[in-house]
């Protein structure tokens, strides 16, 4: 009797529909592209873009010496329009000291320790989202490559498997809507795919430029769920899978979303 | 880290009506907001916007709270004359920022 029971267990649980699969490359869609005209147009026009604000800001920040060492981001990398190219497309990138892959602002914050000698910038603090920016609108166009990497082969299936995660009170994995719902509505917005291609994004609902993190943060919030800490190992495998899941996509940083 | 976005074209034909945008970096914190503690968040925002055409005004704007933050302003005027447009916003806390921006007038 008991062994038919888990018999019974196990046919149900084989039974359940398979978790619905990656969307394919031809069908991906950047969140632009579910925007109404005049946000786009915002966008397109890098004199009405906010974004460009930060990208001006991150200029001069790359410029300016700071640290004990007294040097700044153009000393060691010198133009950033030839240096920092498909830079932001290939992040998080694995690091080789620490043997785990770190995102576009940790890198930042660990070159500032190394190499500048400073205090590390806060999280979504105004001169960190001007850097990314910076040096993200310097990989504008240029297709997504991050999770190319071989030693970064067990993050992204970790990534994959908190995609894939049910969580929260609301109990929803990101699955659920980004690859299950993408072309319904949640009220009145568009649910979107999710693709990670325009970041650090000026999101009119924040007035403000902010990080993929923050995004998935308040995705998290959103579905009551615990929100995974900013830089946290979980955190960086989160946006590495769904850098891997937009291979190919041009980047559009810095993107404007509602 | 004021930063300012211009956008007006460097030549025009003399008549022609050309449109001018402007672009300033601002928080327009309202000053209705509280914070976490309850602590009411003090009002910074940008009050006035003024544009001068070779020194005589030809556009102002009073700004509220309600105006989103990085204020987005356009116009239209008139291309008569070669010369430079200046721009200047002012704001709460002794916030004053300028921006200027030359154009080339064809017969």
């Amino acid at each position: 009797m008991r062994l038919r029971r888990l018999l019974l267990v196990a046919a149900v649980v084989t039974a359940l529909p398979a978790l619905a699969a990656e969307i394919p490359a031809a069908e991906r869609r950047s969140s632009y592209t579910f925007m109404t005209s005049d946000t786009k147009a915002m966008q397109d026009d890098d004199t009405a873009n906010p974004g460009m604000l930060a990208a001006m800001d991150g200029e001069t920040l790359w410029n300016a010496k700071t640290g004990q060492a007294n040097k700044s981001c153009a000393n060691c990398h010198g133009d950033a329009t030839e240096s920092m190219k498909g830079v932001t497309a290939r992040y998080p990138a694995f690091d080789k000291a620490l043997g785990r892959p770190v995102d576009i602002e940790q890198r930042i914050n660990l070159c500032r320790k190394d190499h500048q000698q400073a205090s590390p910038f806060a999280n979504e603090s105004r001169e960190l989202l001007a850097l990314t920016t910076f040096i993200g609108k310097q990989s504008r166009g240029q297709p997504i490559t991050a999770g190319d990497d071989e030693a970064l082969e067990p993050f992204v299936a970790r990534g994959h498997e908190l995609f894939t995660q049910r969580q929260g009170q609301l109990n929803l994995a990101c699955t659920n809507c980004h690859d299950d719902n993408w072309d319904k509505h949640l009220a009145g917005s568009a649910v979107t795919q999710g693709q990670p291609n325009g970041y650090p994004e000026y999101r009119l609902e924040w007035q403000a430029m902010g990080s993929l993190s923050r995004r998935i943060r308040s995705c998290m919030t959103g579905v009551r769920a615990q929100a995974f800490d900013f830089g946290s190992d979980d955190m960086v495998a989160l946006e590495l899978y769904l850098m891997s899941r937009a291979h190919g996509m041009p980047i559009e940083t810095p993107a404007v979303r509602p | 880290m004021a930063s300012a976005l211009v956008n007006v074209p460097s030549k025009a034909r003399r008549g022609t009506v050309i449109e001018i945008r402007t672009l300033m970096s601002h928080i327009m914190e309202p000053g209705y907001r509280r914070t976490a503690a309850g602590d009411l968040v003090p009002r910074d925002i940008i009050t006035s916007f003024s544009c001068r055409f070779n020194g005589e005004e030809i556009f102002r704007a009073d700004l509220f709270p309600a105006i989103a933050a990085n204020p987005f302003l356009s116009f239209f005027t008139v291309a008569t004359e070669s010369g430079k447009f200046e721009f200047e916003w002012i704001g709460d806390n002794g916030f004053v920022a300028n921006a200027s921006a030359a154009i080339a007038v064809e017969a």
